[in-house]
């Protein structure tokens, strides 16, 4: 389908495209098995200005050359997720782990720490899960004590993206446990700070070229300065970073799927069966049919949503909520339906799809459950009845 | 450090044929393509300017769809851009190329080094980077698969030939021709690609260079092509099929110049 993108959008597509076919697809299946960071393709997305595209001009990045960054983040990460989600994810991450300093940070934490990131010099991670708080996030233990001009951290985040890999995190932790959620704050903690340390290194189902690890913070002090926006205002800015990130997801699963896609329909023209192409069988042809027709309503929704963001709407938690569901919903069946298209190939590590089909699992879960996304919709939608309001 | 590309556009020769009949290429649906080994020129190139400092300008000579393979070099990371382009270089062989060229170089002035791939992927004639030396009257190291060190006034390069490396140093002006080993060519980056879109290419004709039609085209070239084909090839193969300890003695017979024995 057109969706008409700008000719800058479509400078982020090729570009993507090229890294994917020089640097990503020879190396897919090693990163996989070997549970390795990418850290050599992301100096070449460096190399070719990618790190900034979601970042204002004002610190370093081109944002606004693509109308916002938000459609230009999925463009990018849909195209990287066609060949590795393993290695867009690593890529995407870093936009997530900045979020909360561009959404919500001060100028001087924006002058100081997005440059560096829109150059691709340092990456970024987000921090908000832990043991006993995941989609809950009013569970958060880890706390952060006030102390004079500086806050100390104590305590551990788990499933890390880019966690070990990063150098700059924002971390929610606890200022005020008799709060909940409303006792929650963002800090930026920077790799090296004195008893912050790296804890293991997860072994993963899918996404294996990611890094995704434990944080431990042991009576870690980091500068009052380094508290983003006000003490409290911690699962404000998460929700806020969330509802910004998810069309990213949703992106990397769209991405994810068309490879699949791809693959499925090359491998249907070329196998042989009963003396035809398999793609002649309509059993094959339907399931062909389907996986395009979601792949493409999914990708509708993600850029009409993404393109909402960038257009500068304020409220789009139900919109970012449902596309992800969709998207990562439509990967999990497409991926499944590839592997059954390449039959016992499909089931094989020679060949991409089952790799696909573990990688495609993830966005059916992380940056909140798709039960999570569910409820979030639903309110959405009870609100709106109740308010009589027309959507 | 001024330094000049020279570059070609040519047809992706992966999907290339040739039509019998009429001893052409069949050019129509194939895609072109910036000469890869130009690629490794360019890089080579875009390298020292990043360490010395200076400019990078690329320049091809060729129709007005020429601009593209210029346009993909910008996007690459090449400074400027100029495209040689005159009815009247139409029919060029490699002589009258190669003088065109050198003339542009002489205009634009300053230039430290000529780049250029070994061989363009079309006609393979690696003739048209030692012809810009030739002309321009400067040395040449050809067939360069590192390029050492380069200072203002020198240049020292390995050049690969078949059974060994010669490490030449050379004053400068100088004309390279890079080979493959050289380098990874860098990615198209997103500034490059809007930069590129940008530029405006300036054009120079037979007269802006100050050349006259015996000089350029097809008048302006000792040799012709006579005639393009597709040469026979003999398959004189022989396949056998059996066990492998057969087939290895078969094998080990053959070569010994025992074989029927």
């Amino acid at each position: 389908m057109n969706y008409f993108l700008s000719e800058e959008l479509n400078d982020i597509r090729e570009v993507c495209a090229e890294i994917a076919e020089k640097y990503i697809i020879p190396v897919r299946a090693e990163l996989d098995e070997e549970n390795r960071f990418p850290s050599e393709i992301i100096k070449v997305m460096a190399e070719s200005d990618l790190c900034g595209i979601y970042i204002p001009e004002a610190y370093g990045g081109s944002a606004e050359m693509f109308g916002g960054g938000s459609m230009a983040l999925c463009v990018a990460t849909e195209e990287l997720s066609r060949a590795c989600g393993g290695v867009a994810v690593s890529f995407a991450a870093n936009a997530l782990g900045a979020m909360p300093i561009l959404i919500s940070g001060s100028e001087e934490q924006k002058q100081k720490y997005l440059p560096d990131l829109a150059s691709g010099v340092k990456l970024a991670a987000f921090a908000l899960t832990e043991p006993e708080a995941g989609s809950d996030a009013g569970g958060v233990k880890t706390k952060a004590i006030r102390d004079g001009d500086s806050y100390v951290l104590n305590g551990t985040k788990q499933w890390i993206t880019n966690g070990g890999e990063a150098q700059i995190y924002t971390v929610i932790a606890q200022t005020d446990p008799s709060r909940g959620a409303r006792g929650l704050s963002a800090f930026i903690v920077e790799e090296g700070t004195p008893g912050f340390s790296y804890g293991k290194k997860e072994d993963k189902m899918g996404i294996r070229a990611s890094a995704t690890r434990e944080l431990i913070f042991e009576d870690c002090r980091v500068p009052a300065e380094n508290l983003i926006a006000r003490e409290g205002f911690g699962f404000i800015v998460a929700m806020k970073t969330l509802d910004r990130s998810r069309p990213g997801v949703a992106a990397q699963a769209v991405g994810i799927a068309q490879g699949a896609m791809d693959e499925a329909a090359r491998y249907a023209s070329e196998r042989i069966q009963f003396g035809k192409r398999i793609d002649s069988f309509q059993a094959v042809q339907f399931m062909l049919a389907d996986m395009a027709t979601q792949i493409e309503a999914a990708r509708a929704l993600v850029y009409s949503t993404a393109r909402m963001i960038d257009a500068g709407e304020k409220k789009f938690e139900k919109e970012s909520a449902m596309a992800k569901v969709f998207a990562s919903d439509t990967a999990m069946r497409v991926t499944t339906d590839a592997v059954q298209i390449l039959g016992g190939y499909g089931y094989m590590k020679e060949y991409p799809v089952e790799k696909m089909m573990r990688d495609a699992k993830i966005t059916q879960i992380y940056e909140g459950t798709n039960q999570i996304q569910r409820s979030v919709i639903a309110s959405a939608v009870i609100k709106e009845t109740a308010s009589g309001s027309r959507k | 450090m001024r330094i000049v590309v020279a570059v070609k556009q040519v047809p992706d020769t992966s999907e290339v044929r040739i039509d019998e009949e009429r001893g052409t290429l069949i050019r129509e649906g194939v895609p072109s393509i910036l000469n890869p080994f130009d690629e490794y020129a360019l890089e080579e190139a875009m390298r020292w300017r990043d360490e010395l400092g200076g400019s990078v300008t690329v320049v091809t000579m060729g129709p007005p769809q020429a601009e593209a393979v210029l346009r993909e070099a910008v996007s690459m990371g090449a400074d400027d851009a100029l495209l040689l382009s005159d009815r009247a270089f139409a029919g060029a062989d490699t002589w009258a190329t190669s003088h065109t060229l050198a003339r542009a170089v002489v205009k634009m002035g300053d230039v430290d080094v000529v780049m250029t791939g070994k061989q363009a992927i079309d006609g393979d004639t690696a003739q048209t980077g030692p012809g810009i030396a030739a002309s321009l009257d400067w040395p040449q190291i050809t067939f360069v698969g590192r390029v050492r060190e380069l200072t203002q006034d020198s240049i020292t390069a390995e050049r690969y030939v078949e059974g060994g490396c010669e490490v030449i140093r050379s004053s400068l002006p100088v004309v390279i021709t890079v080979l493959k080993d050289a380098n990874t060519p860098r990615l198209p980056s997103l500034r490059g690609k809007m930069k590129a879109r940008k530029m405006e290419i300036p054009v120079w004709g037979m007269h802006d260079l100050g050349l006259s039609p015996d000089e350029v085209g097809l008048d302006g070239s000792p040799t012709r092509v006579v005639r393009i084909m597709t040469p026979e090839t003999s398959a004189c193969g022989e396949i056998h099929r059996g066990e492998p300890g057969e087939l290895a003695k078969l094998i080990a017979d053959y070569l010994l110049g025992k074989e029927g024995e």
